[in-house]
């Protein structure tokens, strides 16, 4: 069955593995999703006509206290972004064929992934508390829509992580197919690096 | 994305070859085309289902024309005659050229960049089955109706937005029904049939392509698909984002287009358009790489400029990131704006003068066959240039202030779509038919075809732009007598019958061809690029030995050379090199064939019943479809993920 031919069918054209270069496209076009959504949150900033605001503001000798917890949002996004060391903590395991090592790092990524989102739902919470809704004001609905779709992302990333980790714990993840594990990766540091950029837009410039 | 490598036994090429020869068991039944993985079939179910959309799109067109074919006509009423222009323009732009495009792209990609298959056949069948559901979705908008009590209470539910849907007009105040809706959740679904199709095709050309053949090596053809799927992957995103936002204000009272709450309408122009320019290259591009397969291959000489012609295409894309408000001029963008983006549109102009003067060089001093592909592809130059220009008068911008929102419009973006895109598909349909089933397409019915449909398309369009510059405004359902409309817009509908009589002949000729055509051999044209070097039609796994291709236009050269005295003579007998396949059947040499999938079909229709949850979500009875959706797509893509392929 196999066949001298069959590693000519398998070598691309750039050396690029095919699902490799499909996810880097994938990637990029992301890139276009997010920038619609982020574009569309910074259009709106400061054009809510009511409260609640993400920041400590006076309207008409009126004070309104922001919604933000700087600090709290901070350190999930410290987590979020340790999770990035341990993915590729879990990836250069498996390329050594440390299978002990993946399971190790692929569930520790997958529960830093679900502590974000955990802050998330957290500070959803909180923000509706508050009155904060998708119908309250533009500030709501951008916020939560932005935020909404980074945390599906997220959500993707986690159920991944998890099927990978299954995978690993019955052996079935060796240093061959590691690439599963580092497209698994690209997806995993691409979502981080979006809220790096939402944390800085809308979070920390005010 | 965990496929793990597990041997399947493969049929040696001298299997697949009988098989295919007896064409009977298993290959030929419908549950084969349910699974099939195979880039040639799934070009054909394109194809034929974006002439299903085709057909039905251009009912509404006839529809459209018989009211406005007299003044103060009633045959339908205002709202209908909304719903009508709607699902006009979104099946004919959505669910008929970028589909025909992606016939094309699955037909013929792989066996001119000397492949065997895509790079993803199961995320191909993925491709064809969103595009087939999201069309239904979209067209299932018709049998809903409108809420009771609302104004619009007994009407039909398509939707009534307009194509380029604009807010506030696609608010629930002034559209309460549910169609726009399956508009918007239609259009998300044929976006993630467009960009998976994008991604496949850019991977598959960037990665697959036979040795020797190099970027520059490729036929325009093949150039013009990659740029295309990167426009597609680029370009989608941005529409997915605002028909989310369209969605979440329609069904969950979010304020993105509110203006009492801060929004701005304008937001959605913007988002569409950015979207919306490069859409138009998407629909033009891949029929211009068309027409520069066929017009060497029919002038019997190389394409005139295969250096600019390509890098214009790539000019085109690029740019046609820079001029989405040129469809804005008129929402007061301001002076500033409006001349920037007057200048970029203008720009634009060059590449696209440059590709028409290399086609018109490349007929120059040919030994010219006016065969139909031919004919059309002259067509589409003469026709495609009157829209360029036409297209150059909206660039300026008091000139478009005038005609914004009138025939003019209408004319001029009919005159490169139909007289552009359609011009250059057909073309494609008469050039590979005799590829794909071995047999010509009747040369009259062809010729009836194309002159009837040219004489047709220039009695619709040209009287189009004359009441366009005399101020008919487009959308309208009728128009008063005194206004001097009437006989060009009798003139139009009469030209629009003789459309859909030409569109009749062309249905016809494919019948009667697939039946009873006259046989054609693997190489019907005297062709130039790969798939002319096989059988016709090509075997299931197209090539039993990869070719290595040395140089443009492959197959030419190893029919012809030049003599001393510089002439083209064919090539000794005998002397021809490797690329020709004459099918031999080499026992023992497997080749591998991606199995045979379900997995893509049910993948698919977990999203329609997805998008049918959120569109009831206030219904209790509909809400556990969203659950349903999400559970039957979560188990199509484990199931996926973990079923073993021969990839
Ligand atoms: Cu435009």
């Amino acid at each position: 069955m196999a066949h001298a031919a069959t590693v000519d069918e398998h070598a691309t054209n750039t050396g690029i593995d095919n699902r490799k270069l499909l996810m880097w496209l994938f990637l990029a076009s992301e890139c276009l999703f997010f920038g619609g959504l982020i574009g569309t949150y910074l259009l709106y900033r400061n054009s809510s006509i009511e409260g609640p605001y993400p920041t400590d503001r006076v309207i008409d000798g009126v004070a309104y206290s922001g919604l933000f917890d700087i600090p709290f949002t901070s350190i999930s996004a410290f987590v979020l972004l340790m999770s990035s060391v341990t993915m590729v903590l879990a990836l250069s395991a498996i390329q050594r064929n440390d299978r002990r090592g993946l399971q190790i790092w692929l569930a520790a990524t997958a529960l830093l992934g679900m502590t974000f989102l955990a802050g998330q739902a957290f500070e959803f919470t909180e923000f509706y508390n508050e009155g904060l809704t998708l119908n309250s004001n533009l500030f709501g609905t951008t916020f939560f829509v932005l935020t909404g779709f980074h945390g599906a992302h997220v959500s993707v990333g986690v159920l991944i992580l998890l099927s990978l980790w299954i995978m690993a714990r019955r052996g079935r993840i060796t240093s061959e197919n590691a690439l599963n594990v580092e497209l698994a990766g690209l997806y995993w540091h691409f979502v981080d690096v979006v809220w790096i950029v939402i944390f800085t837009l809308v979070y920390l410039l005010q | 994305m965990a496929s793990i490598a597990i041997e399947r036994p493969i049929p040696t090429l001298g299997q697949a070859l009988r098989q295919m020869r007896e064409a009977g068991g298993s290959y030929q039944g419908i549950w084969s085309w349910l699974t099939t993985v195979d880039h040639k079939r799934i070009g054909v179910m394109y194809g034929a289902t974006a002439m299903f959309f085709f057909v039905v799109g251009g009912i509404e067109a006839l529809i459209i024309r018989l009211q406005l074919a007299r003044p103060e006509s009633t045959l339908v009423d205002a709202d209908q005659f909304n719903r009508l222009f709607t699902m006009h323009g979104t099946t004919m732009v959505f669910l008929v050229i970028m589909p025909l495009s992606a016939a094309f792209f699955n037909l013929v990609i792989p066996l001119m960049i000397g492949a065997r298959d895509v790079a993803f056949p199961r995320l191909n069948a993925f491709s064809y089955w969103m595009f087939l559901f999201g069309g239904m979705l979209m067209m299932a908008s018709f049998f809903t109706g409108n809420p009771a009590g609302s104004f619009l209470e007994g009407h039909l539910g398509a939707p009534d937005g307009g194509w380029f849907g604009y807010a506030p007009l696609t608010l629930n105040q002034f559209s309460p029904g549910t169609g726009i809706d399956y508009w918007a959740f239609g259009l998300l679904i044929l976006g993630i049939a467009s960009m998976a199709g994008g991604f496949n095709f850019a991977v598959t050309i960037i990665n697959m392509r036979a040795p020797g053949m190099t970027f520059f090596r490729m036929p325009v053809f093949v150039w013009m698909t990659l740029v295309t799927s990167f426009l597609i992957i680029f370009a989608m995103p941005i529409i997915t984002v605002a028909l989310f936002q369209i969605l979440f204000d329609r069904l969950f009272g979010a304020n993105f287009f509110n203006v009492g709450a801060g929004g701005t309408p304008l937001l959605w122009q913007h988002m569409f358009w950015l979207f919306g320019h490069p859409e138009v290259y998407i629909l033009i591009l891949p029929a211009m790489g068309i027409i520069s397969e066929v017009l060497p291959t029919f002038s019997k000489k190389p394409l005139f400029g295969y250096p600019f012609v390509v890098f214009s295409g790539i000019a085109i894309a690029f740019m046609s990131w820079g001029v989405w408000a040129h469809h804005m001029y008129t929402t007061g963008l301001g002076s500033v704006a409006n001349s920037a983006f007057g200048i970029s549109t203008l720009l634009i102009g060059v590449p696209t003068g440059i590709k028409v003067f290399n086609w018109l060089a490349t007929l120059w001093g040919g030994s010219i066959s006016f065969k139909t592909p031919l004919l059309f592809a002259v067509g589409f130059i003469a026709m495609f240039t009157i829209g360029g220009l036409t297209g150059v008068m909206h660039s300026i911008v008091p000139t478009d202030y005038q005609q914004q929102d009138t025939y003019f419009v209408v004319a001029h973006f009919h005159q490169v779509l139909v007289g552009g895109s359609l011009f250059g598909l057909f073309a494609g349909v008469y050039y590979w038919f005799p590829k794909f089933s071995g047999k010509f397409m009747s040369e009259k019915l062809g010729q009836l075809h194309f002159w009837t449909m040219f004489a047709g398309f220039n009695l619709t369009f040209q009287p189009m732009m004359i009441v366009g510059l005399m101020g008919m405004i487009r959308r309208t359902s009728t128009y008063e007598a005194d206004l001097g409309y009437g006989l060009w817009n009798m003139m139009s509908t009469v030209g629009a019958f003789l459309i859909a009589f030409s569109v009749f002949v062309f249905l016809v000729n494919v019948v009667v061809s697939m039946r009873s055509g006259k046989q054609a051999g693997d190489d019907p044209w005297d062709g130039r690029t790969l798939e002319w070097s096989m059988s016709s039609p090509p075997p299931v796994y197209n090539f039993a030995t990869i070719p290595e291709v040395k140089s443009l236009d492959p197959v030419w050269h190893d029919k012809y050379v030049e003599n001393e005295a510089g002439e083209t003579v064919p090539v000794v007998a005998g002397a021809a090199n490797g690329h020709k396949e004459e099918g031999h059947e080499e026992e023992g040499h497997s080749v591998h064939l991606p199995s045979p999938s379900i997995i893509p079909l049910i993948a698919s229709i977990g999203p329609p019943i997805l998008a049918a949850g959120f569109i009831y979500w206030d219904n209790p009875w509909m809400l556990p479809l969203i659950p349903v959706g999400a559970v039957i797509l979560l188990v199509g893509v484990f199931a996926w993920a973990l079923e073993p392929t021969t990839e």
